[in-house]
């Protein structure tokens, strides 16, 4: 995904790439091929506007350091203002302890009956009762659709066949869910145009009526300008509480991402990747970001270790992963350094080729596992690092158990967690990087069919401690919900049954 | 309403296609073309999607022509328009019956663009001339796709062939214009599942469809139509490019142009694919169809500008 973005703008950049010094000239010159490729992306003109007036004011004004090329330096500046516009991150759906609704809208054909099954699934997993509503009593088999989606989930589907009032299938839906002990209800509403006002006030009565968690927009990646628009409308009809794109297996550059942020400014909570039900992942921008820059992987990884890490080091580390050949030692090593440089997910995300391990990841507490798993290497003999799998048997195992303070059973599970990622780095280290990304999305699906089964086992709701960022997102959440009673408390006065 | 009014409303709504508000540039009776009003320019024509090399060129034709000039907006736009139809240079060009037997048409198109919808409407349209209609429900993949397709066979009073779910698409279509031919129907509509043009094994399995047509019917399908969602920015070029690779397509029909969608994509894949757009989708109902007229609709698309430019 993002592919050709990420390609236009590396090339982009190597045109000012090599000068020793940027004058103003060659300056403008690389900015506008940037510009130029966020348009070809699809990102919105006025976004592209706005976000080209920021990068130029910090690439011209900003002195370039010495230990970085020119080019890095811009590509630092336009990554660092992407994310900007992309993120904070909020991938919660903030359900309640009791009963939830969430509400999917969007255009005809974005994504939302799939995306429906793909959040219910997800929520399935966190276990919780999810009941899908088939609130589309519009296009021709919408019903069934979902039914057929509920059933390949083995999840309740509230449908009533000869409706003619999506609001009041809503509504009916929800008090439905409470004989039946469903927990989160999500709304599957009939795709419409933002310009329809009569559709629209229709949304708002659902919304009047089942008080929705969360509402999201629906949101295809292959968009053009309009997603400007559209998302513009409803968002202001509504009070979006996220975005979900879907569509974004294909070559789409999905700069229509920049524009809905832009516009609706709620966070994009998921992407879709696929037509199964499972090919929903969580939106990274700092991720999304790099790809878009193209320097993704390796660049971004280089720029830092620049400031942060021994450059040889990681040179001979990326030589040796080229060459398929990786040790425990390595993967020790790897984690060493990227304890330097932040948060593990955001690092996983740079390591060649591994883009989507923090995916898999998920909600893990990584860090304390890592400390853990660094431990047991350190307590295997040289031999034992380089071939695990071959040489440690019960009593070595149970020898390096006692000195990493783990159980046996432990150690176990490592072997056969590195022995998946020599496994993959092998087949990774062969391929091109579209390639890399590709297999990476296929493990990331095959992880989320069997949460546990990379790495570490995935925890489940327990109560985890808030980053800064999520305080932030949860007091800006707080404040949404008491604005939206209040315009529901306007509406109940000024409003007909 | 008879179809000349229906046309009528469907070109009403082509205004809508690159339609780009370039009046609101000219302040005044006369404007400086400096690089400011060009930038702005350009700016309006990117935001119908025309993409940047369209854009590009339109804007250099302007520079080359009134650059450092105090122009009147009515030469601006004539220049515009010229322009504009130069790049999509294209005849009207409505479905092309086999001289003899069924005519078969297969839609094909990325998920969710309105191929289903899209055919419920050529058959609509087929019906009100006399024709004989048979479906051909080839999306076996999609939960419920066989179901919506029914639903408007029902609704059009035609003819239906199915199979069961997740069964080989190609084979779907072969039973569908088998029962054409048996029937002497006169046109056979496929549909095909959505898929991503980057889906290689997907696409194979399209030209195997594909495939099988031609050797039930030489020259079937006679044509191939890639349905394209108005609202497509930039990534329609891949999938014109990828789609005509695949199975060959023979014109476009542009699906909910009754948004605020601009549809300029359309004049990128002109430019660089050369597909040419065969119908507008203007609505989610059967009849919501219109066909595509290049001419009368650069036209359309400045004849409002034209009478404000006057000065008041
Ligand atoms: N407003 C508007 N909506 C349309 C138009 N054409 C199709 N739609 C709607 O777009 C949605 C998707 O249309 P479908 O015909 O099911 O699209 P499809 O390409 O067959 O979809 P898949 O088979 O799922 O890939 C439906 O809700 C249609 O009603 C149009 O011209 N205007
Ligand atoms: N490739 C791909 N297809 C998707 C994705 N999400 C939905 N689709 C497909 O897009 C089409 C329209 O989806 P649907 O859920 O019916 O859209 P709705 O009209 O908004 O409810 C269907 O063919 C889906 O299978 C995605 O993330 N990737
Ligand atoms: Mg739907
Ligand atoms: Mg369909």
């Amino acid at each position: 995904m993002f592919e050709s973005l990420q390609q236009g703008l590396g090339t982009a950049l190597k045109t000012i790439r090599g000068h020793a010094k940027l004058t103003e000239a060659n300056m403008r010159d690389g900015l506008r091929l940037v510009q130029q490729a966020l348009l070809e992306a699809d990102v919105s003109y006025t976004v592209v506007q706005d976000f080209m007036a920021r990068v130029s004011e910090q690439a011209v004004g900003e002195k370039v350091l010495k230990s970085l090329r020119p080019d890095q330096h811009v590509l630092g500046i336009v990554h660092r203002e992407l994310i900007n516009l992309m993120g904070p991150v909020d991938h919660s759906l903030h359900l309640r302890g009791d009963v939830s609704v969430l509400m999917l809208c969007g255009l005809q054909g974005s994504g939302k009956t799939t995306t429906c099954g793909k959040l219910g699934a997800l929520i399935q997993r966190r276990a919780r009762k999810p009941m899908l509503v088939a609130a589309d009593l519009q296009r021709p088999a919408a019903i069934e659709q979902l039914e057929v989606i509920g059933s390949q989930l083995g999840l309740p589907v509230y449908t009533e066949r000869d409706a003619t009032d999506p609001v009041a299938v809503c509504h009916n839906a929800v008090k439905h869910a409470k004989e039946i002990g469903a927990e989160v209800i999500i709304l599957d509403t009939a795709g419409r145009l933002h310009i329809d006002e009569e559709l629209m006030a229709q949304l708002q009565r659902i919304d009047h009526r089942c008080n929705p968690e969360q509402i999201s927009l629906v949101v295809d990646a292959m968009t053009g300008q309009d997603a400007v628009n559209s998302a513009k409308a409803f968002n202001e009809a509504l009070e979006l509480d996220g975005v979900i794109m879907t569509k974004l297996d294909g070559d789409a550059r999905g700069g229509a991402a920049l524009s809905v942020k832009a516009v609706a400014d709620v966070p994009i909570k998921f992407i879709g990747t696929g037509e199964h039900l499972d090919a929903l992942e969580e939106f990274h921008p700092d991720r999304m970001a790099g790809r878009i820059l193209g320097m993704g992987d390796v660049l971004s990884l280089v720029e830092q270790a620049h400031q942060k890490f021994d450059q040889e080091e990681m040179a001979a580390q990326e030589a040796r992963l080229r060459k398929g050949e990786f040790t425990l030692d390595d993967f020790k090593k790897m984690i060493g350094q990227t304890k330097k440089l932040g948060p593990l997910n955001k690092v996983m995300s740079m390591i060649p080729g591994l883009g989507n391990m923090a995916d898999m990841l998920g909600d893990v507490d990584a860090e304390k596992d890592m400390r853990r798993l660094v431990g047991v290497v350190d307590s295997m003999t040289p031999e034992e690092r380089r071939n695990p799998k071959k040489t440690v048997d019960q009593s070595r195992r149970r020898r390096i158990a006692a000195g990493a303070g783990v159980e046996p059973h432990e150690v176990n599970e490592l072997v056969k967690q590195f022995e998946g990622m020599a496994d993959l780095m092998r087949r990774v280290s062969n391929m091109g990087i579209r390639d890399r990304m590709r297999t990476m999305q296929e493990m990331a699906k095959g992880s989320m069919a069997n949460p546990g089964g990379l790495l570490t086992k995935q925890k489940v709701g327990t109560g985890k401690r808030l980053t800064p960022k999520e305080k932030a997102n949860l007091k800006k959440q707080r404040e949404k919900d008491k604005r939206r009673q209040r315009r529901n408390a306007k509406n109940d006065g000024n409003n007909s049954p | 309403m008879g179809l000349l009014d229906k046309f009528r409303q469907g070109l009403k709504k082509t205004t809508n296609l690159l339609k780009t508000d370039i009046r609101d540039l000219f302040k005044g009776e006369g404007q400086l073309v400096d690089e400011e009003f060009l930038d702005q320019l350009f700016g309006r024509l990117i935001k119908s999607d025309m993409g940047v090399q369209a854009a590009g060129e339109t804007v250099e034709e302007i520079r080359s022509t009134y650059r450092g000039r105090v122009t009147q907006m009515e030469d601006v736009v004539a220049t515009i328009k010229a322009k504009l139809k130069s790049l999509l240079a294209q005849p009207a060009d409505p479905i092309r019956f086999a001289p003899s037997g069924p005519t078969v048409i297969m839609v094909a198109g990325v998920n969710g663009s309105g191929k289903t919808t899209s055919i419920a409407k050529l058959g609509q349209m087929l019906l009100g001339r006399g024709k004989t209609v048979v479906l051909g429900a080839a999306d076996t993949f999609r939960a419920a796709a066989v179901e919506q397709l029914t639903i408007w066979a029902n609704r059009l009073g035609v003819e239906i062939v199915t199979g069961p779910p997740r069964s080989d698409p190609a084979s779907v279509a072969h039973k569908a214009v088998a029962r054409a031919l048996e029937i002497g129907a006169d046109v056979c509509i496929v549909d095909t599942a959505g898929r991503l043009q980057t889906q290689q094994n997907l696409m194979q399995e399209l030209t195997k469809i594909h495939r099988v047509l031609g050797k039930q019917i030489p020259d079937a399908p006679h044509e191939v139509i890639l349905v394209l969602d108005a609202t497509t920015g930039q990534n329609g070029i891949s999938q014109a490019k990828h789609f005509t690779e695949a199975v060959h397509c023979t014109g476009i029909i542009l699906a909910k142009l009754d948004g605020t969608a601009k549809g300029g994509i359309v004049v990128a894949i002109r430019g660089q694919v050369g597909l040419p757009v065969k119908y507008i989708g203007v609505g989610e109902k059967a009849e919501d169809l219109a066909l595509f007229e290049p001419e009368p609709f650069v036209e359309a698309l400045f004849e409002d500008v034209g009478s404000l430019a006057k000065p008041k």
